[in-house]
């Protein structure tokens, strides 16, 4: 049985990979999954220096999901070359850096310091909404996210995954505008821009007023959007939104999607990696799948 | 691996103490036995519209029986669903998180003083037990239900402060702490953030130390969400901003460390 996959030209030994800002850089899940049963971990949002992010509460329980607003807090690319990275480099797992900025230049300073590590792809975060400059400002207008897309792949080393929003109308427009910039894949959903309001205090339930919904809430959002970009551009797809059970896994892969992402679940039950690998590969063996990219975009 | 778990632990006891205070204890042995006083754990909801965990403080270690005891109040639908389960009853549990108090910087000779406010009160129990040597014991209530305060009568002096006068000096435990006149060489705390704000200035107005335990809404609950942060004085290591983590480098930090 092969449950491999091909990103971009790095090989992935299943599809199964973490969503950017739930997993951390691993280190505190490694004490609770095998962190060499991952096709690839991806880190959490890194820029070229620290950030502080938002003021606290950051996050808040929505039904069947939640809001944060955590605001991209990072220690910068010098600490997690220093700490992050090496960590990563004593498993067998692929290295998925998501990396943010505020500008253009903040961008490329950062897939410039990441040039020569043991990172095997770069994830572009354009699709935060949580933080008032850069982010989902290049990840909701075509022209600009193609325009990153293609000044970072100018000074990118690995191959770049640009990160979509679903923060608007039509997704596929931004899927073509990221492809017509260069980019080797993209990933999606990034949260949902949501809000809470707490009526005993009459405040906001986060500090940020707004947050990004995550969790099984918008899991047929995510689907629907992963086919649709499927159908848009020839790009492989991690697709993410929800997922907890392999189950869930299986309709993104169905849909389109390449590899997909555990997010807001490993807050839930910090097994839920290797959970939703050994669930797909129960699958495979009761349909009798021999290759799981026969089941990517399969649906009937 | 680490020391921390995930399981599904059984309800050994659950009771009403007074109100909307309860007491649990389950069966989590190896959770029981990694657990010091001040540590935390993940409480999960049945309900599958409630993803995130509750962070409940330990009350009680049994390390013979295996099993924590857990004082809690009903703050929301969470804590309540939590509430209606019985004996012989299943929860989805993860710990022990966080690092607990600082129990060895008290050397032989220093009188501690442990205060406690509200449902900051329960690991405060724990901790009474832990500490060696004389010690005063500070509990804050709203009103006279004075839940676990005959049970710290066994670990030192005990003084007892209530919102509304009902029992003990009427205020708050820093009232109770002035009142009585005492002095202590080590202050643990633990309590909503008005009444740590309060402990963080007297204790540096008299020139002692103070170890306070935090409180924030968390998420993963084991340092990789960065949802629970507090601000530092200095520059936090992990984060390299002046932002640390309550669930991994806390909850419990010395008052000198945070700004509240």
């Amino acid at each position: 049985m092969n449950l491999s996959v091909d990103i971009a030209g790095v090989t992935l030994k299943n599809p199964v990979t973490v969503a950017s800002g739930t997993f951390g850089s691993g280190i505190e899940y490694g004490e609770f999954v095998d962190l060499n049963r991952l096709g690839a971990v991806t880190t959490k949002g890194v820029a070229n220096v620290p950030w502080p992010g938002n003021p606290t509460p950051r996050i808040a329980e929505t039904c069947g999901g939640m809001m944060n607003a955590i605001g991209l807090q990072n220690p910068g690319l010098a600490t997690f070359k220093e700490r992050d990275l090496p960590f990563l480099a004593q498993y067998d797992t692929k290295v998925i850096v998501n990396v943010c900025g505020r500008s253009k230049e903040d961008y490329i300073d950062a897939v410039e310091q990441l040039a020569d590590t043991n990172a095997d792809l770069l994830e572009i975060n354009i699709s935060c909404p949580n933080v008032k400059e850069g982010g989902i400002a290049f990840g909701q207008n075509p022209k600009m996210a193609e325009e990153i897309t293609a000044a970072v792949k100018k000074h990118a080393k690995q191959p770049v995954i640009m990160k979509l929003s679903p923060n608007v109308t039509d997704i596929t427009e931004m899927a073509r505008a990221v492809e017509a910039g260069g980019a080797d894949a993209v990933s999606l959903i990034n949260t949902l821009t949501g809000m809470k309001i707490d009526v005993e205090r009459r405040t906001f339930a986060v500090a940020n007023k707004t947050g990004g919904l995550s969790g099984p809430a918008i899991k047929p959002v995510a689907v629907r959007m992963v086919y649709q970009v499927a159908n848009a551009i020839r790009l492989p797809i991690i697709g993410m939104g929800g997922i907890r059970t392999a189950e869930d896994a299986l309709e993104f892969i169905l849909a389109g999607a390449t590899a997909v992402a555990v997010g807001t679940a490993n807050f839930v039950n910090p097994y839920t990696t290797v959970e939703v690998i050994d669930g797909i590969t129960a699958y495979m063996e009761r349909h009798g799948i021999e290759d799981i990219k026969d089941l990517i975009g399969c649906v009937k | 691996m680490g020391k921390k778990e995930q399981i599904t632990a059984v309800i050994t006891k659950q009771v009403c103490m007074t109100g909307s205070i309860y007491e649990m204890h389950i069966k989590a042995e190896r959770i029981a036995c990694e657990a010091k006083a001040g540590q935390f754990v993940s409480l999960y909801c049945k309900e599958g519209g409630r993803l995130l965990p509750r962070p409940i403080s330990i009350c009680g270690i049994n390390k013979e029986k295996g099993e924590l005891r857990l004082v809690y109040r009903i703050a929301g639908e969470g804590t309540k669903e939590f509430s209606n389960l019985k004996s012989g009853d299943e929860i989805v549990v993860t710990g022990p998180l966080g690092n607990g108090f600082m129990t060895e910087d008290l050397k032989e000779g220093m009188h501690a003083v442990l205060l406690g406010g509200g449902i900051g009160i329960p690991p405060m129990l724990e901790l009474a037990k832990a500490l060696p040597g004389e010690k005063t014991i500070v509990l804050g209530y709203r009103d006279a239900d004075t839940f676990l305060a005959n049970e710290f009568e066994a670990y030192g002096r005990v003084l007892i402060a209530s919102d509304n006068g009902s029992v003990g000096v009427k205020g708050t435990v820093l009232d109770a702490l002035r009142e009585h006149n005492v002095s202590g060489d080590l202050l643990f705390a633990c309590g909503p953030k008005p009444m740590l704000r309060g402990i963080k200035e007297y204790a540096e107005k008299a020139g002692i130390r103070a170890q306070l335990s935090l409180e924030e809404r968390m998420a993963c609950g084991i340092g990789a969400c960065l949802a629970c942060v507090c601000k530092t004085t200095k520059k936090d290591e992990h984060s390299q901003v002046n932002n640390t983590r309550i669930c991994k480098e806390g909850p419990v930090f010395y008052a000198e460390d945070i700004e509240l």
